[in-house]
C-alpha cells in the first residue's frame, strides 16, 4: 500500500552562502521529488536566512529528506510541517485589461469582494496584488479568468510554524562551547 | 612578515594539517600551485599518479589505513572530471579526503574558457562539502575548514577548487585550526537514557546478535567494541568495511553479512530476539529485502549520522553519538553473560557452510585454481598480519570472506560505490601511509585493467605493493548473475586479456604468471618475501561462483549454498 501523499512545508535555516541551494535541490532531485515553490529570505536573526520549500509527497520520505538536509554543513536546522502546523501565506499578481472594468462591473465587486489589492491601474491594464492561503488564490484566479487574463504569476510560499523553532537557542549553544 | 601567494598559501596550510603526502597531476590552472611544491618538495612528498583517478583512490588507500586525511590535486576542466569517481566512492564509504583543483581566473569564470567545468556544481551531490575560492584571503579559513569537516563526526570527502587568479594573488597569511562550525554538529551529544534503555534491553536478551560496520573503524572504537562483544557473550557479525575491526579469528566473530556472507550470521538475522547494529547503516547488500529483515527482532542502533537512523530499516532504540562513547558506556551498564546456546547454533551453521562451501573453495580438490586458495595461501604467509586492498567482484567477496584479519584497518575495499579499478592506486596509498605494513592487492582482471597504467606509479615510487590478478578472463560476478539469472546469456563478460606479466614487466615490476596447484604456495612465499613491488597473475577457474548468496529481492534467511 502505497502511502498518502500531502503538501508538507520545509523550513530551513541556512548560512547565506554560494551553492547551498544546489546542495538542497540535489536531495530532492534524488528522491525524484518536485519542488512545486521555493522562497529564500531574511530571518529575524541577522546573518541567518530562512528558505521555505514546498513539496508534495509522504511523511516517510519527508523525514529522511528532512534528514539529509539537516546533515548539510551550512544548514542550521531544518524542519517539516503540514498545513495545520503553519500560518502560511502566498501571493499572486494579475494584469486585466483596464476596459475589462468598465465592460462588465461585476470585475469591480469579484475585487472588492476578494479583498485584493489594485496596484496599479494605467488606461491600458490594471494589476492587482492577492495574498491568502492557496484555496484563496485559487478562488479569485477561477473567477477573473472568465474574463481574461493578461498575465499572471504567484510568489512561493512564506511560513511561519504555529510552535516556536528555537534557532536562536541552537545558535548560542555553538557559542557556549 | 612579508606577503605570500595563494597558492604558497595552499602548501603552507597543508603542512600546518601536518599533510606529508599528496597525490595528484598537474595542468595548466593548478600549476602556480605545483610550482610551490617544487619549492616545498622536502616538506610534501608529490605522488605522479598515471591518471587523476588513481591519485584520488591513492589518497582514500591512504586514509582508510592511516585515519589521516587522504588529500589528492587536480587540475581544472578534466583533471577535476577525473576526480569524480574517487569523490563519489568516499563519500558513499565515508572516507576523509580532500580533493585540490586548479580552476581558471575569476574573471573567465561561466564563459566556458578552456578547460572550464563547474566542478562545484558537478560535485555537489557526492562530497560532504565543496568550496570555491576566487580570493587568496580566504585560503587558509577554508582549508582550516575543510580538514574540520572531512575527519569529523562521519568522515568524508571535500572539494576546494581555486581559481587561477587566487593562486598568484600576494596576502598577509596566517592559519589558525578550526574545531567548530556553528551550523555543523558532527557528533550528536549522548543521551544516556538511551544508553540505559539499550543496556536493559541487551541484558534481557536471550539470542542477541551485534552486526557492525565501518563506524567502529572510523570512531577507533574498536577496543570497546570486543570489551562489549566479550563482557556479554554476544556473537557479533561485520559488514564488509566494518571488517578486521574484530580479529577473524575472536571467537565470537561469527563472521561476513550480506549478499556473499556468511550462513550463520545472514540466517540468525532473522532469529535473533535483539539485533545491535553499531556503526552501519543497513545497506540493501547487507539486509535484502528490508521487508523480511529481522521482522522478530528488536533493534537498537549505535549511530553518528541522524540521518542514517531509520533510513533503511526502522529501529526500535537510536543510542547516536560516535561509537566510542557509546560503547564506551554502555559497557557500564551490560550484565556479563554468555550465550552457549545461542552461540552453538552459529557454530552448527558454520559447519554446515563449511562442508558446503567453504572446503572446496579453500582446499580444493578439483583441477582448476579457486580464489579462496590464494587467499588461505596469502593468510599462511602474512600471518594474517597483511592488510588486503579489494577492488570490486568475484574476488572481492571471496577475500573479504576467507581473508584472515589480525589487525584493524587492514580491508581495504570499495564497498558502497563498489568502484572498479579501486584497488591498484588504493593499494599504493596503503602502502605509502603505512610502509612497515605489508599490503596485497587483491585484484580481478576486469578490474585491474580499468586503472592499470598506476603501475606506473607504482615503479616510480618503488611502493612495494604485492599485487596478485585472480585472472578468469570474465567479468566474473556479472558473469555469475548471467549464468543465475540470464540463462547462462554471457553478454559482453568474456575478455580477451593481454600478457598480464609481460605488461608489469614493461614497468620493471618482478611478474609471475601462475596456473598450477603445486605453483602457487611457493610463488605466493616468493611475493611476500619480496622487497620490491611483486606481481603475481594466478589463473584460476574460468566459471566458478561465490556461494553462499542472498539474491537480490531474497531475504537474509534465504541465502543460498549453491
Amino acid at each position: 500500500m502505497s502511502e498518502k501523499k500531502i503538501k508538507y512545508t520545509v523550513s530551513i535555516y541556512t548560512e547565506n552562502s554560494v551553492g547551498l541551494l544546489n546542495r538542497i535541490s540535489a536531495i530532492f532531485q534524488k528522491r525524484h521529488i518536485n519542488i512545486e515553490s521555493f522562497n529564500s529570505s531574511i530571518t529575524e536573526i541577522e546573518d541567518v536566512h530562512r528558505w521555505t520549500i514546498l513539496v508534495h509527497t509522504s511523511e516517510t520520505l519527508i523525514k529522511k529528506i528532512v534528514g539529509q538536509i539537516n546533515k548539510q554543513i551550512e544548514v542550521i536546522k531544518s524542519y517539516y510541517h503540514t498545513d495545520e502546523e503553519t500560518i502560511y501565506q502566498e501571493s499572486c499578481l494579475f494584469k486585466i485589461k483596464s476596459s475589462l472594468l468598465f465592460d462588465d462591473r461585476k470585475i469591480q465587486n469579484i475585487i472588492k469582494e476578494s479583498n485584493a489589492i489594485i496596484v496599479t491601474v494605467n488606461p491600458e491594464f490594471f494589476v492587482i496584488e492577492k495574498s491568502g492561503r492557496t484555496y484563496e488564490l485559487d478562488e479569485l484566479y477561477e473567477k477573473l479568468s472568465k474574463y481574461g487574463i493578461l498575465q499572471y504569476v504567484r510568489s512561493a510560499r512564506i511560513a511561519v510554524t504555529k510552535a516556536p523553532l528555537f534557532i536562536s537557542d541552537i545558535l548560542k549553544k555553538f557559542k557556549k562551547k | 612578515m612579508p606577503k605570500i601567494s595563494g597558492s604558497e598559501a595552499v602548501i603552507k596550510c597543508l603542512i600546518n594539517e601536518g599533510v606529508e603526502i599528496i597525490y595528484g597531476y598537474p595542468g595548466g590552472a593548478i600549476m602556480p600551485v605545483y610550482d610551490e611544491l617544487f619549492k616545498y618538495q622536502d616538506k610534501i612528498h608529490h605522488v605522479l599518479t598515471r591518471h587523476e583517478q588513481g591519485a584520488t583512490h591513492a589518497a582514500q588507500g591512504f586514509a582508510r589505513i592511516s585515519g589521516k586525511v587522504g588529500v589528492a590535486i587536480a587540475t581544472s576542466g578534466p583533471g577535476a572530471t577525473n576526480l569524480v569517481t574517487g569523490l563519489a566512492d568516499a563519500q558513499i564509504d565515508s572516507t576523509p579526503m580532500i580533493c585540490i583543483t586548479g580552476q581558471v581566473s575569476s574573471k573567465l569564470l561561466g564563459s566556458d574558457a578552456f578547460q572550464e567545468t563547474d566542478i562545484i556544481g558537478i560535485s555537489t551531490p557526492i562530497t560532504k562539502w565543496n568550496y570555491q575560492i576566487t580570493k587568496a584571503s580566504e585560503i587558509p579559513e577554508i582549508f582550516a575548514k575543510a580538514f574540520y569537516i572531512a575527519k569529523s563526526g562521519r568522515p568524508g570527502p571535500v572539494l576546494i577548487d581555486i581559481t587561477k587568479d587566487a593562486q598568484f594573488e600576494l596576502f598577509d597569511f596566517s592559519y589558525n585550526k578550526i574545531n567548530g562550525i556553528r551550523s555543523y554538529n558532527p557528533t550528536p551529544e549522548i543521551d544516556k537514557n538511551k544508553i540505559k534503555e539499550a543496556a536493559k534491553l541487551i541484558n534481557k536478551a536471550k539470542k542477541p546478535l551485534i552486526v557492525w560496520g565501518q563506524g567502529v573503524i572510523l570512531g577507533n572504537a574498536e577496543k570497546e567494541l570486543i570489551d562489549l562483544v566479550e563482557k556479554t557473550g554476544i556473537p557479533a557479525a561485520w559488514t564488509i568495511l566494518g571488517a578486521s575491526a574484530i580479529p577473524t579469528e575472536h571467537p565470537l566473530n561469527v563472521g561476513m553479512l550480506g549478499m556473499h556472507g556468511n550462513y550463520a550470521p545472514n540466517v540468525k538475522t532473522n532469529e535473533c530476539d535483539i539485533l545491535i547494529a553499531i556503526g552501519m547503516r543497513f545497506d540493501d547488500r547487507v539486509t535484502g529485502d528490508v521487508t523480511r529483515y529481522a521482522k522478530q527482532a528488536q533493534i537498537i542502533h549505535f549511530e553518528i549520522d541522524p540521518a542514517e537512523v531509520n533510513k533503511n530499516i526502522e529501529v526500535d532504540i537510536a543510542v547516536l553519538g560516535n561509537a566510542k562513547d557509546t560503547l564506551g558506556e554502555i559497557i557500564k551498564y551490560v550484565e556479563t553473560n554468555s550465550h552457549k546456546n545461542w552461540l552453538k547454533e552459529f557454530s552448527d551453521l558454520y559447519k554446515v557452510e563449511f562442508n558446503k562451501v567453504i572446503d572446496a573453495e579453500i582446499n580444493p580438490t578439483k583441477k582448476g585454481l579457486t580464489m579462496g586458495e590464494v587467499i588461505k595461501h596469502i593468510n599462511k604467509h602474512t600471518k594474517g598480519d597483511a592488510a588486503i586492498v579489494t577492488d570490486v567482484g568475484q574476488h572481492q567477496m571471496v577475500a573479504c570472506r576467507y581473508a584472515n584479519f589480525r589487525n584493524s584497518k587492514s580491508n581495504i575495499t570499495s564497498g558502497g560505490l563498489g568502484t572498479m579499478g579501486f584497488a591498484l592506486p588504493a593499494a599504493l596509498g596503503a602502502k605509502m601511509a603505512a610502509p612497515h605494513r605489508e599490503v596485497v592487492a587483491v585484484i580481478g582482471d576486469g578490474g585491474y585493467q580499468m586503472t592499470i597504467q598506476e603501475l606506473g606509479t607504482i615503479f616510480q615510487t618503488k611502493a612495494a605493493v604485492k599485487i596478485v590478478v585472480l585472472n578468469n578472463d570474465f567479468l566474473g560476478m556479472v558473469r555469475q548473475w548471467q549464468q543465475l539469472f540470464f540463462e547462462k546469456r554471457y553478454a559482453s563478460t568474456e575478455m580477451v586479456n593481454p600478457d598480464f606479466v609481460k605488461i608489469a614487466e614493461g614497468y620493471y615490476i618482478k611478474a609471475k604468471r601462475v596456473n598450477k596447484r603445486d605453483d602457487l604456495a611457493p610463488a605466493i612465499e616468493e611475493m611476500i618475501k619480496s622487497k620490491e613491488p611483486y606481481f603475481l597473475e594466478v589463473v584460476v577457474e574460468k566459471e566458478a561462483n561465490v556461494f553462499p548468496m542472498i539474491p537480490t529481492g531474497s531475504s537474509v534467511s534465504d541465502i543460498r549454498l549453491s
